[in-house]
């Protein structure tokens, strides 16, 4: 079995994200890491492999973005993806959900998993949704949010939260899912891996090597814009108190209960 | 033509609150744009002619209606997909929840459409439609405009409110569908599991809720010894991320794929306030937050913020309100 995992760069979670009010896009100056939510999804083929129900050849790590995104993709061969690929070119820049879809089922196709893992939602873009859209172009079948996977005899029993309980699905292979924060504790990634990482392969495609259509993708290619961004409506800010005396703070909580009648 | 179609989830013969607020909001929107709501289910047999045509209260005047597995994605993008084509539609709508992503992503890549997603705010202007959705932890509103034949709009949980009209009864339609391949590659082996006891939460006035920062499942002693502390109406109430990890029941979680609740007093000790969080609770009267992360989203919509331990916090301010209450 191969298992393909989409991997993202995002800012680091302690950089104040923002629009770049020149380009209307994420400002990606400052520090930037692997998106957190992907490092499930690389355990996640990680414990299929280690698991020995199925026997996995090969973890192909696939990311699309500019240069310095190869950095998430160094993070995750560390994490165990035996070599990556680099989706870039400057066509693809301002690729709405739609489009970074369609681009990543094409570099995808050319691969031709058994098994797409992804994370539940990027740190940024937060739209939840990449999974469904690359699903339908490869013509497989997908969930999101699963927290457990079990794989028997070419399928994968896929458990996951819906809006009414839980639902347990069975989904026959190729498949692409995504997988919710829940599905397992990520490892660390040794030194010996962190230092191998650069060893293992990488190779950049361009959009033309795996048949992407440029009036498909980029900023021009998507099919919807976002724009106009501004504050939402000021809500007055709440009382703040910082516990240095737990006494004291517990008569301050008190206070503002009985304050509100609410004791 | 400007029609705007919908798709309504149903579980257990009840059609989701949720989908209901999209009809509705299709509705109003659509007339705005001089065109009409459809709303697509996908079931069995209790999707009767009755229940379909019910959806005209809420402003449907058509029901397309298709025989397929409930509770998965990609058969109801197999029909929409259909009735689209068949029909021309300009718009897709679905209310908040998970299945509407889902949907809303799958159709958005068959028909090479725009999506937007947690929309809060859809409104018609030059005679199309454009959606509003809060970006960045809610601290900034993005607007979508699409282009194209078809634009998809997915809906924060509660952002549609549902308005029934008298009288409204909307006409129903079958249409058969060839699913694709894929389609038939997932099946449902089971549907709407309860995990844990059945607790009962939704009428409480005051809720102590505990999440991931409690650390163990033990951890929600300390919120239950809080809850009894406050007596009377008083329930424990829980994040998905405990849930899933199996510290505390289904039943008493809030947010997207939980309840939604607006209690008297909303108290949430360990817990950072994810949007898919927020949205279940954030019409609280009164809510405080404990939490040692002094960045923690949650701050930024609690009326008091207490930045600490919870586990030095919690026992101490339930001694004092036990204190309180017997003096
Ligand atoms: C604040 C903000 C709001 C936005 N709103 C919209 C919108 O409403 N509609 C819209 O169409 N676009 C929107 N975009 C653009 C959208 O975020 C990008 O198209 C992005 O490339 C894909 O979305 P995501 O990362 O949020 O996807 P998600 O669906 O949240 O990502 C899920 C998973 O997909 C994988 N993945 C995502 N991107 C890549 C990638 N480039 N390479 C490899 N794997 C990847 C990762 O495994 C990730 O965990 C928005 C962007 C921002 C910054
Ligand atoms: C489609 C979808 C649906 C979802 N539906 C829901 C839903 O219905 N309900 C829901 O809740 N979530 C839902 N989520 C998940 C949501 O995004 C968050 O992951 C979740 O709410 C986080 O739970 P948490 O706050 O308990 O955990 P975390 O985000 O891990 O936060 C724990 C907090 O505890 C604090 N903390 C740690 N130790 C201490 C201490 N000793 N004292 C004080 N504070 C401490 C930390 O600073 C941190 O802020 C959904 C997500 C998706 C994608």
């Amino acid at each position: 079995m191969k298992i393909c995992v989409l991997v993202k760069e995002v800012p680091d979670a302690a950089v104040e994200k923002r629009i770049d009010p020149s380009t209307g896009r994420m400002d990606r100056s400052g520090e930037k890491n692997l998106n957190p939510y992907d490092t499930h999804a690389i355990e996640a083929a990680m414990q299929i492999r280690e698991g020995g129900a199925v026997q996995v050849d090969e973890i192909v790590a696939l990311t699309m973005g500019p240069e310095s995104a190869m950095r998430a993709l160094h993070k995750a061969v560390s994490l165990g993806a035996d070599r990556s690929i680099h989706l870039t070119d400057p066509a693809l820049a301002g690729s709405d959900v739609a489009a970074t879809g369609y681009a990543l089922s094409k570099a995808l196709a050319s691969e031709q998993p058994d098994l797409v893992l992804l994370g539940q939602q990027s740190d940024d873009g937060e739209c939840y949704t990449i999974g469904a859209v690359v699903a339908d172009h490869l013509q497989m079948p997908s969930l999101t949010q699963v927290i457990k996977m079990d794989v028997e005899d070419g399928a994968l029993r896929c458990e996951r939260q819906a809006e009414y309980g839980y639902d347990t699905v069975q989904v026959r292979l190729p498949a692409v899912i995504s997988v919710g924060d829940a599905i397992n504790e990520p490892r660390y990634p040794s030194l010996k891996a962190i230092m191998g990482a650069r060893k293992k392969p990488l190779e950049q495609v361009a959009a033309g090597d795996v048949g992407i259509d440029p009036g498909l993708v980029g900023a021009d290619g998507s099919r919807v814009q976002c724009g106009d961004f501004h504050d939402p409506p000021a809500k007055a800010p709440g009382q703040v108190i910082e516990d240095e005396d737990t006494s004291e703070t517990v008569d301050k909580i008190v206070a503002w209960l009985e304050e509100r009648k609410l004791i | 033509m400007a029609d705007v179609l919908t798709y309504v989830l149903h579980f257990q013969g009840a059609f989701n609150k949720n989908s209901l607020g999209a009809v509705s909001e299709g509705a109003a929107r659509a007339q705005e744009i001089g065109g009409q709501c459809h709303a697509v289910v996908v079931g069995g047999e209790d999707l009767s002619d009755e229940l379909c045509s019910s959806l005209g209260a809420y402003g449907a005047t058509r029901v397309f209606r298709a025989a397929g597995l409930e509770g998965l994605a990609q058969p109801v993008i197999d029909v929409m997909a259909k009735v689209i084509d068949d029909h021309g539609h300009s718009y897709a709508l679905f209310g908040g929840g998970l299945l509407g992503f889902e949907i809303g992503a799958g159709l958005a890549a068959r028909k090479q459409a725009g999506v937007t997603m947690e929309v809060t705010q859809v409104r018609a202007e030059n005679g199309k439609l454009v959606a509003e959705r809060p970006i960045l932890q809610d601290s900034k509103v993005s607007v979508s405009r699409y282009r194209g034949d078809l634009g998809i709009i997915i809906g924060r949980i509660n952002a549609f409110e549902t308005v029934t009209r008298d009288g409204g009864s909307a006409e129903v339609v079958d249409v058969d569908v060839d699913y694709s391949p894929w389609s038939n590659q997932a099946t449902m082996v089971a549907r709407g599991e309860q995990r844990g006891a059945d607790v009962d939460i939704e009428g409480a006035d005051i809720l102590v809720a505990g999440g991931r920062g409690l650390g163990k499942p033990e951890g929600f002693e300390l919120v239950e010894q809080l809850a009894a502390a406050f007596g009377g109406n008083t329930a424990v109430a829980a994040t998905r991320a405990v849930v899933d990890a199996g510290w505390y029941p289904y039943a008493a979680q809030i947010g997207q794929t939980g309840k939604t609740v607006s209690p008297k007093l909303y108290l949430a000790a360990g817990i950072s306030g994810a949007i898919q969080h927020k949205v279940g609770m954030q019409s609280s009267e009164n809510i405080i937050a404990i939490n040692k992360d002094a960045n923690a989203p949650i701050f930024e919509f609690s009326d008091l913020g207490v930045v600490g331990d919870l586990n030095k916090i919690l026992p101490r301010l339930a001694d004092a309100i036990k204190a309180k209450k017997g003096g």
